[in-house]
């Protein structure tokens, strides 16, 4: 990508092709011009955790889901991840991942973790285990 | 929805993430501490914002609306099944400290990163973590070439309450980022006990 950009910048007035062009499916077609996630009115963290839901339907079968739903639950299949490992592994802004996880909340294909609220602070065992992990590392 | 929890389920809820920021001035090596003791390679997520047209772009005093693209760094530790560490580097510009808000929600802590050639640079970071009463600790990038300083001298010059830890670090060095987290940790741990404690009595 920061080829192209090198490229291009040195042909001033010369087209825009590939990622210069931008993305080719805006983000507000993805979320179907919300912006915010549904009725649920849930803010995922960034380190939220979502997880697969075992009894989950099947969401190739839904036809109200977009390819990028399917991306980040097969992005959940392989292992738990948080909403920012999901934004950067399906490549898509944050604020569009928040909106399709409502979707898929919404739709019992996925659980996610409560973050820790603010101004909370986990018990000290943890802490404990966390130095004694850093320290292992 | 019937809700039926079999073990897996209970073992997830129990998951635990926790977040640390690392902040500091512009080049000060935010992504580079984050890369030297993150597990994965630091992964770029980015923020799509709309923000009233700034003053460079301004179309004959129209107020437009242009989206503006952030991106945030972040790495992840993970000390056991179920409980993983994330650490974010934090915007450096200026214009983003809303999105500060967002990412201290609920964070363990903050290291600001500093560099003795150019202390001011910090000065905002230190000024907010204060301000929101997030314990932060200042670790000193030591560059090549820049004179040494103590602890003590860099904590007088950034007039630090007391007893916030200054570390002295090599953010490339995976060890020394090491050293600079758990320095954290145990503050965050003590500034929480102190916290109960002054809240019982």
């Amino acid at each position: 990508m920061s080829e192209d950009r090198a490229g291009t910048s040195e042909q001033l007035g010369s087209q825009w092709y590939d990622h210069e062009a931008g993305p080719l499916v805006r983000p507000y077609a993805m979320t179907g011009g919300r912006t915010k996630p549904g009725p649920t009115g849930v803010r995922f963290d960034l380190i939220a955790l979502v997880s697969l839901d075992a009894g989950a339907p099947d969401v190739g079968d839904d036809s109200s889901l977009g390819p990028e739903h399917l991306a980040l639950t097969e992005l959940c299949r392989v292992e738990t991840q948080s909403v920012a490992e999901l934004a950067a592994g399906a490549d898509l802004p944050v604020g569009v991942v928040r909106v399709l996880l409502g979707d898929l909340l919404e739709l019992g294909c996925v659980t996610v973790s409560r973050p820790v609220p603010p101004a909370q602070l986990p018990d000290e065992r943890i802490l404990r285990e966390v130095i004694e992990g850093l320290r292992a590392l | 929805m019937v809700s039926e929890h079999s073990d897996a389920t209970n073992a997830e809820t129990a998951a635990l993430a926790l977040k640390i920021l690392v902040a500091g001035g512009f080049g000060v090596g935010k992504t580079t501490l984050v890369g030297a003791v993150s597990e994965i390679r630091p992964l770029r997520t980015e923020e799509l914002l709309s923000e009233a047209g700034q003053s460079v772009d301004d179309t004959d005093g129209v107020d437009e609306k242009v989206t503006t693209t952030v991106a945030m760094d972040f790495g992840r530790i993970t000390i056991r099944s179920g409980l993983s560490l994330y650490l974010f580097g934090t915007p450096g510009q200026d214009r983003f400290w809303f999105l500060w808000d967002e990412l201290s929600q609920g964070a363990l802590g903050a290291v600001v990163l500093a560099d003795t050639r150019r202390l001011e640079d910090c000065f905002p970071a230190v000024d907010y973590f204060e301000h929101r009463r997030i314990p932060f600790v200042v670790a000193v990038n030591c560059f090549v070439g820049a004179r040494p300083y103590g602890g003590d001298e860099v904590s007088r010059a950034l007039d630090l309450d007391r007893g916030t830890p200054v570390v002295l670090c090599d953010a490339r060095d995976r060890d020394s980022g090491k050293e600079v987290l758990i320095r954290l940790v145990e503050y965050a741990g003590r500034m929480h006990t102190a916290r109960l404690l002054d809240s019982v009595s």
